[in-house]
């Protein structure tokens, strides 16, 4: 009996080699993850399951949000058309694993890039879309107007496997306060049981709390306090091991960051062709091979800039005309007293 | 003749083994060119996340395998709660069903059609939001029963605080015991010399008697901790001391019972049913009271038709308490397989453990209940 299942094992193992030897091949070449987007004629990419400006449905099904944003910015480098993205609303707690079982190709979900998230669990973080921080809401009527008014026995809601889990821990532990954390699957059940009291506060990245702020039954019952009790760079992820589609990714963002920068607009484009600036042209496609390292046409980021615009443009359309966030805050450029800053396309 | 026998078994398990092979492999490979590792050593790691509810000490700082404990306490606890209520609910209303009375029967008919008709997720959200809508905020609830209360943040209700439980303890189980053999004995006597005790009295009176003499001798002692109001900003309040039973834990409790029970209860009809009208006649006509021949005659020959399709039912329940996820009651799908899950992103050992636990669970189940059915079948003398 034991014979054979060594003799079996050396089968199973010889078709594997097989099987390694011809995908190994074929990665070589060209990134997997694109040669399936293009084959498929969609980006797959992971959104949250709704949260105004970032990532958001309407009733007939069409999202946006600068989240969404950066994965039609993608499908319009690699598919020339920004609408070509099949949507996967996700839970906090299923995104990982949907990326990292190969469900979606991009992350593009108000997701924290932390050290143990790029370096442990197989996943890569390839910029930041906003930069951000954890804050809490209170109900105006309770008086609270600062975290120091905190009193042991408070009780906090907030959604499963978030790093806003760790830091409400750090956070109550240092502040040597008591709490009760009521974490929740899904962000709708969170602010629906903060919005009962169910819970004294309501913590999440202050932009989740903005956003949610305006699904709330009456908005201007809550105040998002001004205390910010963490680092949340958001960005977008995506499996670690094709690096060919992670500077795909990475470059289509920093593409629409640094067309802001040289004031290139959805609108002006077309003229910035023949600009006599090269940095300018370099990023309308109209100098230089920009393209080829990723296997794409000269076009590509010509087209995000065109198909979805500048990251000032995305973020006016998705975060500041909705009233979410009007001030930039730390998410304005670099030239402008804000910290949004990329390597240069060039 | 032995080759034609073994040939297809052979070539069945080979099977299972290549496919089992290939995944193993395909998997190995993918983690490895993702760089994730796999093992078991993040279970010692601090889990830096803290529970809401707990039954055994744990804070963040303690490990993921006490964070595993401590949701799988949790899952015990709701489906222990829910199996109790659930049959006793059953019953009522299976019996209920079979009522001459119009009314009744009416009733628990549309009670079963109702409740197993709407999907149970569903059933968990309208108790959760609507229990949560419809519960006082803590400074506007009203004392129940002279010690608790009831509030959108839970049921707060005395907490005892034991003097040397462990004595307590003991005399629990050493009363158990000695019902356990004084049944024997009355079981004997009955049989052999037709002599009737008063079974359940005596073992109630033996069950209170001999803990309560631990108080007097055994320096056991309890007092109570009562819930008080306390304020936590201006409009926001709290109860500090008692326990605090989350609202989570009652409205999966409820929603679970509910739902379960309408299965119980059509297994109890039916059980009830299949026993021939004949069996209660002759029953009757040799003197036994309605009551005596429910017991002695329906019961026991109802019940090897009930048991089979309820532990099926005790399954169900166990397994669905893992909703709880969507109403934040910390349970071992909530606990392990979410947040630490996620944490870790150890997800192909977390789901291998957690899958584990729910068979060891349901194994021990079914295997109890086939126990019990066993014990309670007729003896062919
Ligand atoms: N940035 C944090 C938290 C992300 C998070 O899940 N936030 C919640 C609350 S704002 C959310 O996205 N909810 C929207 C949804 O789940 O659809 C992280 O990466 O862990």
């Amino acid at each position: 009996m034991f014979k054979y299942l060594k003799q079996l094992t050396s089968l199973v193992a010889m078709v594997a080699v097989l099987f390694t030897f011809t995908t190994e091949t074929m990665a070589a070449k060209k990134s997997k993850t694109l040669k399936n987007t293009q084959k498929k004629g969609f980006v797959r990419c992971g959104v949250s399951q709704g949260l105004p400006g970032f990532s958001n449905a309407d009733a007939a099904g069409n999202w946006t949000g600068v989240d969404v944003d950066v994965c039609r910015a993608v499908a319009a480098a690699v598919l020339g058309d920004a609408s070509k993205v099949k949507y996967t609303p996700l839970s906090a707690k299923e995104r990982f694993t949907a990326l990292t079982s190969g469900e979606i190709d991009i992350l593009s979900r108000n997701t924290t890039w932390t050290l143990s998230r790029d370096a442990d669990i197989g996943l890569t973080f390839v910029g930041v879309n906003f930069y951000d921080g954890q804050g809490f809401m209170v109900r105006k009527s309770s008086g609270i107007t600062s975290t120091s008014q905190f009193k042991n026995g408070i009780s906090a809601c907030t959604n499963i496997g978030t790093t806003t889990e760790l830091n409400m821990r750090d956070f109550f532990n240092s502040k040597g306060i008591s709490y009760t954390p009521v974490a929740f699957e899904k962000a709708d059940e969170v602010v629906a049981a903060y919005d009962a009291g169910r819970c004294d506060t309501y913590t999440t990245d202050k932009s989740g709390l903005a956003a949610q702020r305006t699904k709330m039954s009456n908005p201007d019952e809550h105040i998002v306090l001004p205390e910010t009790i963490s680092k949340e760079p958001l960005g977008p992820v995506v499996r670690q091991g094709d690096s060919v589609w992670e500077d795909i990714v990475r470059w289509s963002l920093n593409t629409m960051i640094e067309a802001e920068e040289y004031g290139i607009t959805s609108g002006n484009a077309d003229m910035m062709k023949s600009s006599d600036n090269p940095a300018i042209k370099r990023l309308v496609g109209a100098e230089g091979e920009m393209g080829a390292a990723f296997g794409l046409d000269n076009d590509w980021n010509y087209r995000i800039i065109t198909q979805v615009g500048n990251y000032g443009e995305s973020y006016k359309r998705n975060i500041a005309d909705t009233g979410i966030l009007p001030d930039r805050g730390p998410n304005e450029l670099w030239t402008k007293g804000g910290i949004l800053y990329v390597p240069p396309s060039r | 003749m032995k080759l034609k026998k073994i040939l297809p078994q052979f070539l069945t398990l080979l099977f299972i083994v290549l496919i089992f092979g290939f995944f193993t492999m395909n998997a190995q490979e993918n983690m490895d060119t993702r760089g994730i590792e796999f093992g078991f050593g993040f279970l010692k790691q601090e889990a830096s996340f803290d529970i809401q509810f707990s039954l055994i000490d744990y804070d963040g700082s303690k490990s993921y395998a006490r964070a595993y404990l401590v949701g799988l306490l949790n899952t015990l606890l709701v489906s222990a709660i829910g199996i109790v209520l659930c049959t006793i609910l059953g019953v009522v209303i299976g019996v209920a069903r079979l009522s001459p009375n119009y009314l009744i029967n009416r009733t628990a008919s549309v009670y079963i059609e109702f409740f197993r008709n709407i999907p149970l997720l569903l059933q968990i959200f309208f108790w959760y939001f609507a229990a949560l809508r419809a519960l006082p905020m803590p400074e506007d609830a009203s004392l129940l029963l002279g010690t608790s209360y009831m509030t959108i943040k839970g049921l707060y209700t005395p907490a005892p605080i034991w003097n040397n439980f462990d004595v307590f303890l003991i005399s629990l189980i050493v009363s158990l015991v000695i019902i356990f053999f004084f049944n024997r004995y009355a079981k004997r006597k009955q049989e052999d010399a037709g002599i009737q005790y008063p079974k359940f009295l005596i073992s109630l009176a033996i069950f209170v008697i001999i803990p309560a003499f631990t108080f007097i001798f055994g320096g056991v002692d309890l007092q109570w901790s009562f819930p008080e109001l306390k304020q936590l900003a201006k409009t926001s309040f709290t109860y500090e001391g008692g326990v605090g039973i989350p609202p989570e834990l009652i409205a999966l409790t409820l929603a679970l019972t509910l739902y379960t029970a309408t299965f119980i209860a059509e297994n109890v009809r039916a059980g009830i049913q299949g026993i021939g009208k004949g069996q209660k006649e002759a029953a009757a006509s040799i003197g036994l009271t309605p009551g005596q021949v429910l017991k002695l005659v329906i019961m026991p020959q109802a019940l090897r038709i009930i048991i089979p399709p309820t532990t099926n039912q005790y399954l169900n329940l166990t397994k669905n308490s893992s909703l709880a996820a969507a109403i934040a009651y910390p349970d071992l799908v909530l606990v392990f397989a979410g947040t630490a899950m996620m944490q870790t992103g150890r997800a192909i050992e977390i789901v291998a453990i957690t899958m584990a636990t729910y068979l060891t669970i349901s194994l021990s189940i079914s295997l109890f209940m086939n126990w019990y059915n066993k014990s309670i079948a007729i003896k062919e003398k």
